[in-house]
């Protein structure tokens, strides 16, 4: 956990040093990066064979947790979202 | 919605060659992902560091923006319940077990497992990595009718790492701090809700 944000606090002092020259490519690598972890992840779960086996079983349940679960924090970080975006978030 | 779609490929095509095994074995048993997430973070913190307006606009958060991880955890724990009175095989508890794992699989599915058994555990990991893929595939719809602070609540405790990237090309760069500060704060409650929920019978 900490060497990930390590990772990332070296990238920003690394960013900070060449912001003379914009990296215009850093966007497109990000990207890269977000699809290549996401092929990981399915890899992982298709390699457990207990998740597969008992995934149309167990699966259904646990889609319905993560979209309750998922949905409810989106409304209440509306909410949130209501009474503090007109005050100091600036653009 | 195209970028969620092609997103979408990749984890299925490994899905589909994990369950296969149509990937050298070495791939996992080596942390790949780990370390492939230590270049996304190192990229996503030349981002960040590259673009001189990044640390003007994190002074000007507004200091409510503390209260985000506990909105997170109480919208999350009513959602969850909510659904909960539809699975009869399940109590409360035990979805509220598996809804306080707020994304983090690893953690919240091996304490669920140790505590509850393989079943609700393996409904912890899927749960919770169903949380991460719709956080990642849904932050742009999120965003859209629910705020910038939608995308966030919903990565959970993955906002300072799987999820972080996704919020940060979607809510702006300024909402990079809320972010790692909200999955900290989740991180660390997640192992003590998780065993508090398990040991309610």
């Amino acid at each position: 956990m900490f060497i990930v944000i390590g990772c990332m606090l070296a990238g920003i002092i690394v960013g900070y040093f060449f912001r003379q020259r914009k990296i215009r490519s850093i966007h497109k690598i990000i990207l890269a990066l977000i699809w290549l972890l996401l092929f990981l992840l399915g890899l992982e779960v298709g390699a457990n064979e207990t998740v597969v086996s008992q995934f149309a079983k167990l699966g259904f349940e646990a889609f319905l947790l993560a979209v309750g679960g998922t949905f409810g924090s989106i409304i209440a970080a509306w909410l949130l979202w209501l009474s503090v975006r007109n005050k100091s978030i600036s653009k | 919605m195209k970028g969620s779609l092609i997103i979408l490929s990749f984890f299925a095509t490994g899905l589909l060659l994990g369950i296969f095994r149509l990937f050298p074995a070495d791939i996992l048993h080596y942390n790949t992902s780990f370390y492939v997430l230590c270049a996304l973070m190192f990229s996503v913190g030349i981002s960040i560091g590259n673009d001189p307006n990044s640390f003007r606009q994190f002074r000007s958060l507004n200091p409510r923006l503390i209260f985000l991880p506990l909105m997170t955890i109480l919208g999350t724990w009513l959602g969850v319940i909510a659904v909960g009175f539809f699975l009869n095989d399940r109590s409360l508890a035990d979805c509220l077990a598996v809804g306080s794992g707020f994304g983090y699989y690893s953690l919240s599915s091996i304490l669920i497992t140790q505590y509850k058994g393989v079943e609700l555990g393996t409904i912890a990991l899927l749960s919770n990595i169903m949380r991460e893929v719709i956080t990642l595939l849904f932050a742009p719809w999120m965003l859209k009718y629910f705020g910038k602070l939608a995308p966030i609540s919903a990565g959970g405790a993955t906002t300072m790492d799987t999820t972080f990237p996704v919020i940060v090309r979607n809510s702006g760069k300024e909402f990079a701090v809320v972010s790692i500060y909200q999955g900290f704060v989740m991180d660390f409650s997640v192992p003590f809700l998780v065993t508090f929920f398990c040991s309610l019978k």
